[in-house]
């Protein structure tokens, strides 16, 4: 067992500290968004009380303090990420709209018609769609990297789909609904051989796995702030400064603008020309103290205790003979999806509320995936850091009183 | 003597009165969910289906001795008997009556939570596909005085 002193660190988290139905709150739906530390919370609280005011622009104190919050933030996140500049690191509202910004923008200077973008069938709507409105516009050619039944890439045929047709390969670093790890930095590997830039979508990754650019050499990476500890309507898009330089800004408006006739405008510096309007500036310190809050916790740590809950929740459901598990990936995150028997996943789901354990069930926004594994969807249980074998225990209990009522 | 609309709806709520706890209230639905009328086989199909649920809800309505009787199905087994127990209290009734009438009984029985439209269980989008088919038989039931 790890030194993962995780009964300690679930006091960080006021939410869990509580029962649903009369039962301790199991929260199982991590991979839809993570619960808040204190000192999250106490920052956000702390923000509005003592320093919010309007960044960059305005020529007051407050102002000044403020922004010096924000950039510091845009900071911490380069550090996390192990970027080479903050000029890399543009703030979004998540990772749909990052993945939005850099599709729209890509796409308007670098897709003709016949050219090819290669997505796996494993992606999240949120990395499929952007991509289909880019096809439509341009007249592109989406490509899909194939799976294996444990739910793994299907590295070769990924191989054989690079030509000197494609533009870009946009993939998940870690599957939303299998739990797996993808093959990365050999995906960045193969695609820059054929000189093609890689986009990772990091949503699942980011709580879980550490998203060094550098190391992976990848020249997009997009996440949320809500899936890694921080608050809602913060997100990041990371470019390599000479990806970025070649971009046009997405969305025009304030802060993005360096002059602007009626006739004429020209954009900002990097990375302020992707960041136009009032940007959520107090949820951008709130990530930034959640990516310190995980930091302090110690990433090798957490990886390491994951990897424990990985192998005892992987063992415990398929002790249950009616459990069929959808994602057996040899390297995975704790997110398990399975269905019981015959069982409907929302009758599952549904019985699971009322005894107090959060699981979220349905096709998970990968409804290619759900197509390729012949099912309508699955029962999902996400698990943090904070999560406990115990749980697991828990749901493995609630599981078998689904099946006694459905049988 | 037939039954009206809110006769049926207190006799729902006397039946789950007796059932406290959850378990027992699922486990009810369970079993009404197997006496639900079912929609003919040839029937379950796209025209049939009603959006806006997890599981997958099917629901006809035929008009007869100016009454509507519904039938319908789902794969998850609780949707069914909540579609079932809607299907009890609505189906043989004038379309006037289905659309006058209030749902008291859900929030008695305890299952409001289940019809909150942020539960993509589909309970709302049934309820809201019986009164279409109510309105859309009324429309066609009587003469236009419209000119």
């Amino acid at each position: 067992m790890s030194d993962f002193q995780v009964t300690q660190i679930r006091k960080d988290f006021p939410v869990l500290q509580q029962e649903v139905n009369g039962k301790p709150l199991v929260y199982f739906d991590n991979g839809a968004t993570a619960q808040k530390p204190e000192v999250v919370i106490r920052c956000m609280d702390e923000l509005y009380r003592t320093q919010y005011a309007p960044i960059h622009r305005s020529v007051n104190w407050l102002s000044d303090q403020m922004t010096t919050r924000y950039e510091n933030a845009r900071e911490t996140v380069r550090k996390h990420l192990d970027a080479y500049s903050t000029n890399e690191i543009i703030f979004t509202n998540g990772t749909t709209s990052s993945i939005n910004l850099l599709a729209a923008s890509f796409g308007r200077v670098f897709i003709r018609p016949g050219d090819e973008i290669i997505l796996s069938v494993m992606e999240h709507h949120s990395n499929i769609v952007p991509w289909q409105m880019v096809r439509d516009q341009y007249g592109a050619v989406l490509k899909i990297i194939p799976i294996s039944d444990e739910g793994e890439l299907d590295m070769e045929a990924y191989e054989g789909l690079l030509n000197e047709k494609t533009r870009i390969v946009a993939v998940s670093h870690v599957s939303n609904t299998l739990g797996t790890v993808n093959p990365v930095k050999e995906i960045v590997r193969l695609a820059h051989e054929a000189d093609v830039p890689v986009l990772l979508d990091g949503a699942q990754a980011i709580p879980h796995q550490r998203a060094d650019v550098t190391d992976l050499d990848c020249d997009f990476y997009a996440f949320s702030g809500h899936k890694v500890y921080g608050p809602t309507g913060i997100g990041v898009l990371y470019g390599k400064e000479k990806w970025l330089e070649k971009l046009p800004p997405w969305q025009g408006g304030g802060e993005m603008i360096n002059r602007v006739t009626f006739e004429k405008t020209t954009f900002n510096e990097l990375p302020f020309k992707f960041e136009a309007g009032t940007m959520p500036f107090t949820e951008a310190v709130g990530l930034a103290t959640a990516l310190d809050y995980v930091n302090g916790l110690g990433l090798n740590r957490i990886i390491a205790y994951e990897e424990e809950l990985v192998d005892y929740g992987m063992r415990a459901l398929s002790a249950l003979e009616q459990v069929k598990i959808f994602g057996r990936a040899t390297q995975k995150v704790p997110v398990f999806s399975f269905l019981v028997g015959d069982i409907h996943q929302y009758d599952t789901g549904m019985v699971l509320d009322k005894l107090g354990i959060a699981v979220r069930t349905g096709s998970h926004c990968t409804m290619p995936l759900m197509d390729r594994l012949g099912i309508t969807g699955t029962v999902r249980a996400s698990l943090s850091f904070y999560n406990t074998t115990d749980e697991i225990d828990v749901l493995v209990t609630g599981l078998k009183q689904v099946i006694q009522m459905f049988s | 003597m037939i039954k009206t609309i809110d006769e049926i709806q207190n006799e729902v709520i006397e039946e789950f009165a007796l059932l406290t706890e959850w378990m027992d209230k699922y486990n009810y639905l369970i079993e009404l969910g197997r006496s639900i009328p079912l929609i003919d086989s040839k029937l379950k199909n796209e025209d049939h289906l009603i959006r806006g649920c997890q599981s997958r809800v099917w629901l006809e309505a035929r008009f007869e001795d100016d009454k509507i009787f519904f039938t319908g199905d789902s794969d998850a087994i609780i949707t069914k008997g909540i579609a079932a127990l809607l299907i009890r209290v609505m189906s043989g009734h004038t379309p006037e009556e289905i659309l006058n009438t209030e749902l008291f009984f859900i929030s008695e029985i305890g299952l409001k939570e289940n019809l909150s439209p942020t539960r993509s269980n589909g309970m709302t989008a049934m309820l809201r596909q019986m009164k279409y088919y109510a309105l859309a038989y009324q429309a066609k039931n009587k003469p236009n005085h419209a000119d």
